[in-house]
């Protein structure tokens, strides 16, 4: 592609090896993208239900939730829209505790996210095991606001983050790949940020 | 949740990078800038669709946003309006440096949830230069001969500076100006009264505009009876 006349590099490159392709430093700001309206949700009635290919479906309320043994993220998220944040926090769960305790069977290879607005987000099961993903309700140390995704959100930071399903309601582990809300209008199925996997027909 | 897929860009959703040539620039006010494009291997798109516009660096560095399209599909050009923000390393090159025959990398049509049909009866609820998509789908409507398909509730600081004001007034859009009284209105944002008579009979709402606005649009949508599940947002944050 040809250089763009009068263009010039403004941006720092930011901490080295950690913007992946096409991003840039967000800094301290947040951006929210939704696409649909932000949901209030209680949460002394919201519950976390797993279920699909497992031996024991199970859903948590919200004081059952904390039980859980908690765990923590620290590091960086990157949106399709070409925002990288750097240094989060978010606390909640490991999703190998959710699973750990349902029992994937072996047929399961995919998890559908389900949120409460009806958002749905596909994730092969290898990318939310082995401590890559977390359910979360605390951001920076503080309760997740709901336009953030509050009170519990996805967080799967190793892709771009339409994969961190906000309001999250539901992991559905499943045997086949069924695309979700963005994968179904237009976004790549994977979402690699290092692979720049934004759109359908991208690598 | 899917729509109407009587076409789609490429058949299978995908796009790919092609390039545009800008035939018309114009600056409709100081922090706007208004592009219309020749692009190259173009394909079909929807009111309420993006493109993405990427810049290249003589060292290969690159810086891609993604902009709303305002013209509507049988439109021979692909019209974007812009806004310039401080800082913003996209926009301020597109209003301070770009010029008519440049060329620049687009990739589009993208986006198949915030988009109208052109079938549906349908409700915008639009502000600042989230007004675009409604343009574009105003347009749409009216060459299909559809107007009465669509309603649109624009909202800007002053005429000055709400963007496309005078075509949303010709084309038949409510508009309310928040610091800017008129003869119809006192100054002030949109109320549920101005609102519901617009819902009736729409089965979808678009709401687009900038984070507040747009947490402001689907309160003021939910309270007028609007069903949260029909209303589609498209939000803007900080990015330029």
């Amino acid at each position: 592609m040809p250089v763009t006349r009068g263009f010039f590099r403004r941006r720092p490159d930011g901490p080295a090896g950690r913007l992946p392709p096409g991003q840039y430093d967000v800094g301290g700001n947040w951006p929210v993208l939704t696409a649909e309206a932000t949901p209030r949700i209680d949460r002394e009635s919201w519950t976390l239900g797993v279920d699909g290919l497992v031996d024991r479906p199970t859903t948590w309320t919200w004081d059952e939730v904390q039980q859980l043994p908690g765990s923590t993220y620290r590091g960086d998220i990157h949106c399709v829209t070409t925002w990288s944040k750097f240094d989060v926090v978010f606390g909640g769960v490991s999703v190998d505790s959710l699973l750990q305790a349902v029992g994937p069977q072996a047929e399961a290879g995919f998890v559908m996210a389900h949120s409460t607005t009806g958002y749905t987000t596909n994730l092969p099961l290898a990318d939310v095991t082995g401590g890559k993903a977390w359910v979360v309700w605390e951001y920076d140390g503080r309760p997740l606001t709901p336009e953030h995704g509050g009170p519990v959100r996805l967080l799967v930071p190793h892709l771009y983050f339409w994969k961190s399903a906000k309001w999250i309601s539901r992991l559905e582990l499943t045997a086949e790949d069924r695309p979700g809300f963005w994968e179904q209008n237009g976004y790549h199925d994977r979402g690699d940020p290092w692979l720049e996997q934004r759109y359908q027909g991208d690598p | 949740m899917s729509g109407d897929e009587s076409f789609e860009p490429g058949g299978t959703g995908a796009t790919a990078w092609t390039t545009g040539r800008i035939i018309t620039k114009d600056l409709p006010a100081p922090h706007l800038v208004r592009l219309r494009m020749h692009i190259e291997d173009r394909q079909r798109h929807w009111p309420g669709q993006h493109y993405l516009i990427r810049l290249r660096a003589p060292d290969d560095y690159t810086a891609q946003r993604s902009y709303s399209v305002a013209s509507d599909d049988s439109d021979p050009l692909v019209e974007f309006l812009v806004e310039r923000l401080p800082g913003g390393e996209v926009s301020e090159f597109l209003a301070d440096v770009a010029e008519v025959g440049d060329v620049l990398e687009l990739r589009g049509p993208i986006g198949r949830w915030f988009r109208w049909d052109t079938q549906t009866p349908a409700v915008c609820l639009v502000g600042g230069t989230g007004v675009v998509p409604a343009v574009a789908m105003l347009r749409a409507a009216r060459h299909l001969g559809r107007s009465d398909l669509l309603r649109v509730m624009a909202v800007g600081r002053s005429p000055e500076e709400l963007p496309y004001a005078e075509e949303l007034a010709q084309a038949g859009a409510a508009i309310a100006f928040t610091r800017h009284p008129t003869s119809d209105r006192p100054a002030g944002p949109p109320t549920e009264a101005e609102i519901t008579p617009l819902l009736a009979g729409a089965d979808v709402a678009y709401v687009c505009g900038s984070a507040r606005f747009a947490e402001f649009a689907e309160n003021l949508l939910v309270e007028s009876g609007m069903g949260a599940e029909a209303i589609r947002v498209e939000r803007f944050g900080v990015t330029g």
